[in-house]
C-alpha cells in the first residue's frame, strides 16, 4: 500500500519547517482553508442527522459529554505526578481533554480511504467534545468559589470560531436536508481531501516551529504526550463500544480522545488561565500528539475498535 | 480661511503591541477609560517572549494605537501595566504627537 498523500503533506511541511525554508503559506489561506474543512465537516454530519436522528443519540451524546469530563480528569493527575505545576498542569490537561478538529479532519479522511463506515453524525461529537475539558481545567486550576469571569468566557467559548462553524454547518446541514444540499456536496466530498492535503502543508510547518520549544521543555513532556493519547484513546474506545457505536465511529471517538486541542483550548486558556505556560500545552499537543496520531495513531486506534468490536 | 485650523496642538499617542487573543477585552478597557478612538494593526516581532510571527489565531500580535490626552494616555499605561504586563506578552510606549483638529482627541 502506497503512503496516504494527505499525510505526506504534512510530512513535507513538518520537513520543510525543520530545514527551515522559506516556504510558507498565506496566513489567509491556512484560515480559509480551516473555514472550509470545518464547514464541511459540520455540512455532512448535519445532512446525516437529519436523516438518522433518534433518542439513542441523546444518549450518546451525554455519554460523550461525561468523556469530556473524564479526559483532563485523567491527565491532571499524571501531569501533577511528572511535577507540573497546578496551573500549568491544569491548561494542559484542558488542551488533552478537549479535541483536535484538524485531527478529526484526518481520521474522517482515513475513513473514507479505507471505505469503512462510521456514523455520520460524529462532527456532532466533536463540538460536544471541545467544551466540558475547559470547564473542568479552569476548575482544576482555580477551584469553584474563585471569581473566574464565567460569562466572558463562556462567550469566547461557544462562539469561538471552531465551534461555530462546526454547528454552523450542521445546523445548515439539518435544515437544508441532503437534496438541497446536493450541489455543495464537492466541500466534503472530491474536494476535501484537496483542501486537507493543504491544511496539513501548513500544519506540518505549524508543528515544526514548536520544535525549539520542545527542546527546552524537555522529557517530561514529551513523554505526556506520547502517553496521554494512549489513555485518551482507551476511553474514547470503550465509550465507543459502550454506546454501541460501530468499528469506524468508535475508532474515530479513540481518535477524539487521543487528540488535543490547538485552537479553542489555547485561546480559552490564555484568556482564562493566563499565568498558564502556553508554550507548553502547544508545544505537547501540537509538536508531538498531532503528528503521532496522523502519523501513527489513527491506524492503530482503528485497528483496536476492529479486534474490540470485531461483529460491530 | 479662518474656519480650517493650521496650528497642531500637542497630544499624546500611545502604543501598545500584545498578543492578539487580548483585542476585544483591551477594546473595553480603552472605552471605559476614555480613549476617544483606536487604530488597530496586525504586528509581528521579537521579543523577550520570543517570536511572535503572527501566522496563525493563537500566536499573532497587535498594535493598538490611541491618540488622546496625556491623562488619558497615562491612565490606560497604568491600567494595562496592572492588569496584564505579568502575564501576557505586552509592550506599551507614549510619545509626543502634533495632531490638527485637536477636539477629535
Amino acid at each position: 500500500m502506497g503512503w496516504d498523500p494527505v499525510v505526506l503533506f504534512f510530512v513535507f511541511g513538518l520537513i520543510a519547517g525543520l530545514l527551515r525554508s522559506e516556504l510558507k503559506l498565506p496566513p489567509a489561506l491556512y484560515e480559509t482553508l480551516s473555514i472550509l474543512l470545518l464547514l464541511a465537516i459540520g455540512l455532512h454530519g448535519g445532512v446525516e442527522l437529519a436523516e438518522q436522528a433518534s433518542m439513542a443519540l441523546l444518549w450518546q451524546m451525554a455519554a460523550v459529554l461525561l468523556m469530556g469530563v473524564m479526559l483532563p480528569l485523567i491527565a491532571f493527575p499524571l501531569l501533577r505526578l511528572l511535577r507540573f505545576g497546578r496551573v500549568d498542569s491544569a491548561s494542559i490537561a484542558a488542551h488533552y481533554g478537549s479535541v483536535s478538529a484538524g485531527t478529526f479532519a484526518v481520521v474522517v479522511a482515513y475513513m473514507l480511504s479505507e471505505d469503512i463506515f462510521f456514523e455520520s453524525y460524529m462532527p456532532l461529537f466533536v463540538a460536544i467534545l471541545e467544551i466540558p475539558a475547559i470547564v473542568v481545567g479552569i476548575v482544576l486550576a482555580r477551584g469553584l468559589s474563585k471569581n473566574t469571569q464565567w460569562r466572558e468566557l463562556s462567550r469566547e467559548i461557544l462562539l469561538g470560531k471552531s465551534i461555530m462553524l462546526l454547528l454552523g454547518g450542521l445546523l445548515i446541514g439539518v435544515l437544508a436536508g441532503k437534496e438541497a444540499v446536493g450541489p455543495l456536496e464537492p466541500l466534503y466530498t472530491s474536494m476535501f481531501p484537496l483542501v486537507l492535503a493543504l491544511f496539513l502543508l501548513e500544519m506540518g510547518l505549524i508543528a515544526s516551529r514548536q520544535s525549539g520549544a520542545l527542546r527546552k521543555v524537555g522529557l517530561k513532556l514529551v513523554s505526556f504526550a506520547l502517553l496521554m493519547p494512549w489513555l485518551g484513546a482507551a476511553v474514547g474506545l470503550t465509550i465507543g463500544a459502550l454506546i454501541g457505536l460501530s468499528v469506524g465511529g468508535a475508532a474515530m471517538l479513540a481518535t477524539l480522545g487521543a487528540s488535543a486541542s490547538y485552537i479553542a483550548v489555547p485561546a480559552a486558556m490564555r484568556l482564562a488561565l493566563p499565568e498558564a505556560n502556553p508554550s507548553l500545552s502547544l508545544a505537547a499537543s501540537l509538536g508531538i500528539t498531532f503528528p503521532f496520531n496522523i502519523l501513527i495513531g489513527i491506524p492503530i486506534y482503528l485497528q483496536a475498535a476492529q479486534w474490540l468490536l470485531p461483529g460491530a | 480661511m479662518n474656519e480650517t485650523q493650521t496650528t497642531a496642538t500637542r497630544r499624546t499617542l500611545i502604543t501598545i503591541v500584545c498578543e492578539a487573543i487580548l483585542e476585544s477585552k483591551l477594546l473595553k478597557d480603552l472605552e471605559l477609560l476614555g480613549a476617544p478612538g483606536w487604530t488597530i494593526s496586525e504586528a509581528r516581532g521579537r521579543g523577550s517572549r520570543g517570536v511572535r510571527s503572527s501566522d496563525w489565531d493563537n500566536n499573532g500580535n497587535i498594535r493598538i494605537e490611541v491618540v488622546c490626552s496625556r491623562r488619558v494616555a497615562e491612565k490606560i499605561m497604568g491600567h494595562v501595566q496592572a492588569h496584564y504586563y505579568a502575564d501576557f506578552a505586552m509592550i506599551c510606549f507614549l510619545s509626543d504627537v502634533e495632531v490638527l483638529r485637536s477636539d477629535k482627541f
